[in-house]
């Protein structure tokens, strides 16, 4: 327990750097607290630069500061309680971190989810893509000085928020869905909200693309700014849209296809410069093809249960569990995890907003996993900003920042 | 698919000879473990001759009641992108005097991932170039994922586990 290093913070190391330059050659150094409460960071990001007039030298993260030992959680809760942690990581895509939970779990169990109950998954997780990324571009937008285009397209967020409603009574932590499937399927009002939603949403994203994309300012904030290079992107870890944005396509989705991904045809978008420009293109580009996936989806759409038949694992309907002994009997057993469990370490991933969601979950046979470690691309690709902003302009970073699309809850976990 | 697990548990076994054993296919990915000091030379290994370019992830399992030597295991997770073909190793590492050697020098992205472990384990990855706690603030004295650590603070006062149907501090006393 004793071996602490004790480093030099932040300040010494920096007191020393500005120290030497100016004795170099008479510049002088100076320290900027970005963060961690700063409005262009959107969330709890801390960022000690050192300045040389407008021009970055050095930046050091400092991260952590709505880390709440999600990890540590999971090994005292059953699964089903461990659903409501997922939600909170990346909040803009809870859907698909609730998903690739469910989906670990099911590995784990061995549980075969039928067709529809795949089919209305992949609807979902599109869904929550598409506010995932129109959350990260418009908000892009702002950061470069164009507030109108976020008003557009943020009331297509609420309608999918509104879809959400309809299946799970959540809108930001969803806790959606069950071990083997969903806990109802989508009742006619979300089948109306979800058609109306692909048919209103195409128009005001053409009009939002037409406003931002090739905007003069825009595009002289954005091009060249942040780029990295793939071979850098994939030794610093990078997945999803930020490494495609680079020129790799790599996508879960396409290498390990989970919940029927395979059924669909779809395009994964790649970019060249792996700048904030391609990522921002990348990103729209991505949510055209989630349209494409979600219609596919609808269409193809079969009848069926919407959840697998393991009453071992699946809760039985509330209006038993209220009227019936054994249901509740059976109600009670499941949400406490005292459910067959077997033995074995699963590693689990789908393709998150940001990028590879990995759950790794080692089971001892026991209620509650004996260890469950996420990987969180967030927290593995945001290593790599310190680099990406060096040499960089100040305002340069912000941008940055917003289009590689950082969330706190995810980053600290 | 071109690069099959019986292929890939004979290069390395051919490579590492003893140090590599445990081979399983555990639900369809290959894992194995290897000696402690020999977990970057296996990184580069994998990298370099098998292609396998990125570094999925790096964490770690307290293991209190194995024997001294194998308490902590660090697990390092591979992905073949080419031929698509993921593995995953263990490393087990002293409990008292936890240490393993660090693969920033391979992978650029490990820097946090070990820190994490550092932070959370206490793992000292040795030539790690700025090794301190990351999530957790640096005043910090214990390291909280390890298994004696209970999730809550027994010495709490504000809340009656009897309440909530537990055992105060679970103990079999009640």
């Amino acid at each position: 327990m004793s071996n602490i290093l004790a480093p030099l913070t932040i300040e010494e190391k920096y007191a020393d750097m500005i120290r030497q330059r100016e004795n170099e050659d008479g510049s002088e150094l100076s320290i900027l607290n970005l963060g961690p409460t700063h409005p262009a960071t959107h969330g709890i990001f801390q960022n000690v630069l050192l300045m040389d007039g407008e021009r970055i030298v050095d930046a050091e993260p400092t991260i952590g500061y709505i880390h709440r030992a999600f990890e540590k959680i999971a090994e005292n809760r059953p699964f089903y309680q461990i659903n409501v942690l997922t939600d909170r990581m990346n909040y803009c895509s809870s859907p698909i971190n609730n998903f690739g939970w469910w989906m670990t779990v099911e590995k784990l169990l061995n549980v075969e989810v039928p067709k529809r109950a795949q089919y209305l998954r992949v609807i979902l997780m599109e869904l929550a893509r598409i506010s995932d990324h129109l959350i990260c571009n418009s908000i892009l937008a702002v950061d470069t000085g164009a507030f109108t285009g976020f008003l557009y397209v943020m009331q297509y967020r609420e309608r999918i928020y509104e879809i959400y409603e309809e299946l799970c009574g959540a809108r930001l932590t969803t806790n959606m869905g069950r071990i083997g499937g969903l806990e109802r399927d989508l009742s006619d009002t979300g089948f109306r909200k979800l058609r109306a939603f692909m048919k209103d949403f195409p128009p005001a994203f053409k009009e939002f693309e037409a406003l931002v994309s090739r905007n003069r300012i825009f595009i002289d904030r954005c091009v060249d700014v942040g780029g990295i290079t793939a071979e850098k992107a994939i030794a610093y870890g990078f997945t999803g849209p930020n490494l495609r944005a680079a020129g790799v396509d790599y996508d879960v989705r396409i290498a390990t296809p989970y919940s029927s991904y395979q059924d669909f045809q779809f395009d994964i978008p790649v970019g060249k410069t792996g700048d904030t420009y391609d990522r921002y293109c990348v990103r729209n580009e991505e949510i055209w093809q989630s349209m494409s996936i979600i219609q596919q989806a609808l269409d193809k759409l079969p009848e069926g249960p919407y959840h697998a038949d393991v009453p071992d694992y699946y809760l039985p309907p509330k209006i038993d569990v209220y009227n019936n002994m054994e249901a509740l009997i059976y109600h009670f057993k499941i949400v406490m995890g005292e459910v067959p469990v077997p033995k074995g370490e699963v590693y689990n991933c789908v393709e998150g907003g940001n990028g590879e969601l990995g759950f790794y979950l080692v089971s001892d046979g026991s209620r509650v996993p004996y260890r469950l470690h996420f990987r969180r691309p967030c927290f593995i690709y945001y290593q790599a900003y310190t680099d990406m902003i060096k040499g960089g302009l100040l305002s340069d970073a912000i941008v940055i920042l917003s289009s590689l699309n950082v969330i706190a809850g995810e980053l600290d976990a | 698919m071109a690069l099959d697990y019986t292929e890939l548990q004979e290069k390395l076994t051919a490579k590492f000879g003893e140090e590599v054993k445990g081979f399983t296919d555990e639900y369809g990915m290959l894992a194995f473990e290897i000696t402690r000091d020999k977990n970057v030379e296996a990184i580069q290994f994998l990298r370099d001759e098998l292609g396998f370019n990125f570094l999925t992830t790096i964490f770690t399992i307290h293991y209190p009641d194995n024997n001294i030597e194998r308490q902590f295991a660090v697990v390092y997770q591979m992905h073949n992108w080419v031929e698509n073909v993921r593995v995953r190793f263990k490393i087990f590492v002293n409990g008292e005097n936890p240490e393993a050697d660090t693969a920033t020098g391979l992978f650029p992205c490990a820097n946090w991932m070990e820190r994490e472990s550092y932070d959370f384990y206490g793992i000292i990855f040795t030539g790690h170039p700025d090794l301190k706690r990351i999530l957790n603030m640096d005043e910090m004295v214990s390291f909280p994922m390890r298994k004696e650590f209970p999730l809550e603070d027994g010495s709490r006062t504000d809340k009656d586990d009897r309440y909530f149907g537990r055992i105060p501090q679970n103990t079999n006393a009640n």
